[in-house]
């Protein structure tokens, strides 16, 4: 019994890990990943995993090259290349998750040093350089259910808003996702379990999906698009349930401060709708999380909490 | 009554099941070991032995003080020789000059010991010289000088004398005992203080997951109209001082200030019971409660004790460790805040309340990761700080921004490090940028002020 461990305290740490987080994140994806393939067929399935094998090869590859410890166990690549799938069309070719992954995981995540130091969301920076690189690719659209030959092309409820009309899908094809639009992205209801899940879990906080939302569904209803006040079909269709629950929420590229957290959200919220109303894009989703994200430091240098005792408040108790 | 509390903090699981009803034993020393002495067992000015090498000493007997008025006298616990003044280890990891007294078993009392007073006939200086007089110090952990305390600045009218029974580190369960078999002392404890400022309101706070002291407690103080029992929410840290005063007084502790700015004293459940000992029992403090516990301890209880025993001395008088499955790591204190120790052979001091004999499974320590930004930290920080900022600024060596963030109002809680999901030693890195930056602050401070000395007398001499 001669060597005891010496180490600083606290001698007891939470059950807690980043592995725990990120498998709570996975799981709270499965709903909408499940309707996804259901859906839009078994090819939305192979996007995924073409996404989440590149991403975790990638880091895996990454890590062996520069020498670092390799940290594929904490499932992060996993989430990084998850999110990345439901963000593509189920159209699109196979490299495309592949090239995304690559970009996501070494250009944003590991270049800047990795987890927790990527300042901008690593599954949207992969999905914006697609974007950017391969616009056909990246907006085919098929209608839900219509996969393979006789696969027709459709325009996504938020493109015909955009054009003038109102959506030819039905309220209740818009929240289960019966609708055209990326794999993960369609389906409102599945969204909305998984973003419950994370906030009963304490994985996020309800502020920032919340206030995104509500942001978002105000301001549609009182701006419009072409005279169209359709704040519903704004919420539900697009990306915002996904950004707003699994994009925004990144930890590492948002505010950690809670009032940052509500000046972000409000901010994603306001560009969402400013690029959907006013912009040359149907969706507005992804551009405005990563702006914002390029916003987090400053957020944060003004929003740091007040330290307990930092004012002299002296109140009588009401009771003791 | 409604549990009050203060806002984040954090819940570890409570482990006070292994030793919560185990009724307090005495563990006396056994004869020809030798008892420790440390000159410095407090907050303030180090003691200077009263004795020499060879004297023989009583049980109560003075044998080490200070002039200075924040420094509080060190008595004998056993009778003997004095064998040595040499360096020895206490539990905060520091080696102190410590006066080393060879057990003769006979446990003789020094004359004069057991003049038990009534305190209202006394006076209130009195009663202050008395507490000073028996070496009373807060025996919750910081060891500041009871007498000082109590005295506090005029221009600092006390409302409130809080009795700290919240006992939030997990595994310790000494204050819940005192509470539970001694509840008459603490409350005539609190009586002799509340003499001392009539006009303040005594208040016990004690968290909800002790509900027999609660009830015990509240029955004690019936019929005492300036004494309640108020309950609080168990959350770590609930018995700091600063928020404990904010849970039951709303009023915030300003930075850098003592709970004294705020109308408030706190004092620990078995400080009370020190004050109550020192005056109507007349002994100085001699004892206190330690709960030894953890599942590498036989036999895990609470035990009164005499300061100055060795831990190794404490460990062998109540079993020992199990032989099957042995402690990895020693904690003097709880598991939040208390120091690792490296070594049994540690003197117990006023202020250790706990010993915990952690397993491997315990003590497992896990690998630190990078930081996710979860916020976590922030969100639990009892101070309201950036705590994962702080540790950037400690592990850049970047002091003066720790400063700036607010780094020195850390009150080392480890609620920060508790719940890091990438297990990152935020605590640890920011206890040490303290140090450094404290030090620094104190040494700027004395320049300034022997500088404006130094022109003062300048200017006299001009004149």
């Amino acid at each position: 019994m001669a060597n005891f461990v010496v180490s600083g305290t606290p001698h007891v740490r939470s059950k807690e890990s980043i592995q725990s987080i990120m498998r709570d994140v996975i799981i709270a994806l499965v709903p909408a990943s499940v309707m996804g393939i259901y859906f839009f067929g078994v090819r939305a399935l192979m996007i995924i995993v073409a996404a989440v094998a590149s991403a975790v090869f990638f880091e895996w590859l990454y890590q062996k090259i520069m020498k670092k410890p390799v940290t594929i166990n904490d499932l992060s690549a996993v989430v990084t290349g998850l999110l990345l799938a439901m963000n593509l069309p189920v159209a699109t070719p196979i490299w495309v998750p592949i090239v995304g992954s690559a970009f996501a995981i070494i250009i944003a995540k590991q270049l800047f040093g990795g987890l927790g130091q990527n300042f901008i969301n690593p599954a949207l920076a992969g999905r914006a350089f697609l974007v950017a690189s391969y616009p056909t690719e990246m907006t085919s659209w098929t209608s839900a259910g219509n996969f393979g030959a006789d696969a027709v092309a459709v325009a996504t409820p938020l493109a015909q808003l955009k054009g003038g009309v109102i959506p030819d899908a039905s309220f209740t094809d818009v929240l289960v996702g019966n609708i055209g639009g990326c794999i993960g992205e369609t389906c409102a209801v599945a969204l909305i379990i998984g973003g419950i899940y994370l906030i009963a879990k304490h994985v996020i906080s309800w502020k920032v999906p919340v206030i995104y939302i509500a942001t978002v569904f105000v301001l549609t209803a009182a701006i419009g698009r072409n005279g169209l006040r359709v704040p519903t079909y704004e919420l539900f269709t697009g990306g915002l349930m996904l950004g707003a629950f699994f994009m925004a929420t990144d930890y590492a590229s948002s505010p950690v401060t809670a009032k940052g957290q509500v000046i972000f959200a409000l901010g994603c919220g306001l560009i969402t709708t400013l690029i959907r109303i006013f912009g040359g894009y149907p969706e507005g989703v992804s551009y405005s999380i990563l702006i914002m994200n390029l916003c987090v430091p400053l957020i944060e240098r003004f929003t740091e909490p007040t330290i307990f005792g930092a004012l002299p408040k002296v109140k009588e108790a009401k009771k003791a | 009554m409604q549990a009050l509390t203060f806002k984040r903090g954090v819940h570890p699981p409570d482990g006070k099941a292994l030793s919560a009803e185990q009724p307090i034993q005495v563990v006396l020393p056994k004869e020809n070991s030798e008892l420790f002495y440390p000159m410095s067992q407090h907050i303030g000015a180090p003691c200077e032995p009263l004795v020499a090498i060879g004297d023989h000493v009583k049980v109560g007997q003075k044998i080490a003080e200070s002039p200075a008025f924040l420094s509080s006298p060190i008595f004998a616990s056993v009778s003997g020789e004095v064998v040595d003044i040499r360096p020895m280890l206490v539990p905060g990891g520091t080696m102190v000059k410590s006066i080393v007294v060879k057990n003769d078993g006979k446990m003789e009392e020094i004359e004069g010991l057991n003049q038990g007073r009534d305190y209202t006939t006394m006076t209130n200086d009195e009663i202050l010289a008395a507490i000073k007089g028996a070496g009373v110090v807060g025996l919750g952990g910081a060891g500041f000088p009871t007498h000082v305390k109590l005295n506090p600045p005029k221009d600092n009218p006390i409302d409130y004398i809080l009795i700290n029974a919240a006992e939030c580190e997990p595994y310790l369960t000494c204050d819940y005992r005192l509470m539970v078999e001694e509840p008459e002392r603490i409350i005539k404890g609190l009586q002799i203080m509340l003499k001392l400022h009539p006009n303040a309101k005594g208040v016990i706070g004690i968290e909800e997951n002790k509900p027999k002291a609660i009830e015990i407690m509240t029955k004690a103080c019936e019929g005492i109209d300036n004494i309640v029992v108020q309950p609080l929410v168990t959350k770590f840290p609930q018995g700091s001082e600063k928020h404990l005063i904010s849970a039951i007084t709303k009023r915030e502790v300003k930075s850098g200030a003592l709970p004294a700015s705020a109308g408030c004293i706190v004092d620990n459940v078995d400080t009370v019971v020190a004050i109550e000992r020192a005056i109507c029992k007349g002994r100085p403090l001699m004892r206190r409660i330690v709960t030894v516990s953890g599942q590498g301890i036989k036999n895990p209880g609470n035990y009164k004790i005499r300061i100055g025993m060795t831990l190794r001395d404490l460990v062998d008088a109540i079993g020992g460790f199990k032989e099957d499955n042995p402690p990895v790591k020693l904690i003097a204190g709880g598991p939040m805040m208390g120091p690792s120790l490296y070594t049994l052979d540690v003197a117990s001091v006023k202020t250790t309340s706990g010993l915990l004999c952690f397993t491997k499974e315990e003590a497992y320590i896990p690998e630190e990761k990078n930081c996710i930004r979860c916020g976590k930290c922030v969100d639990h920080c009892p101070m309201g700080l950036m705590p994962f900022l702080l540790n950037a600024c400690a592990l850049k060596g970047d002091g003066e921004a720790f400063v700036a963030h607010h780094g020195l109002d850390c009150i080392e809680c480890g609620s920060c490090s508790y719940e890091c999901p990438a297990k990152r030693h935020l605590a640890q890195s920011i206890r040490a940028v303290k140090k450094v930056e404290a030090g620094k602050k104190a040494a700027a401070a004395a320049a300034a002020r022997a500088k404006a000395e130094a022109e003062a007398k300048a200017k006299a001499e001009k004149n």
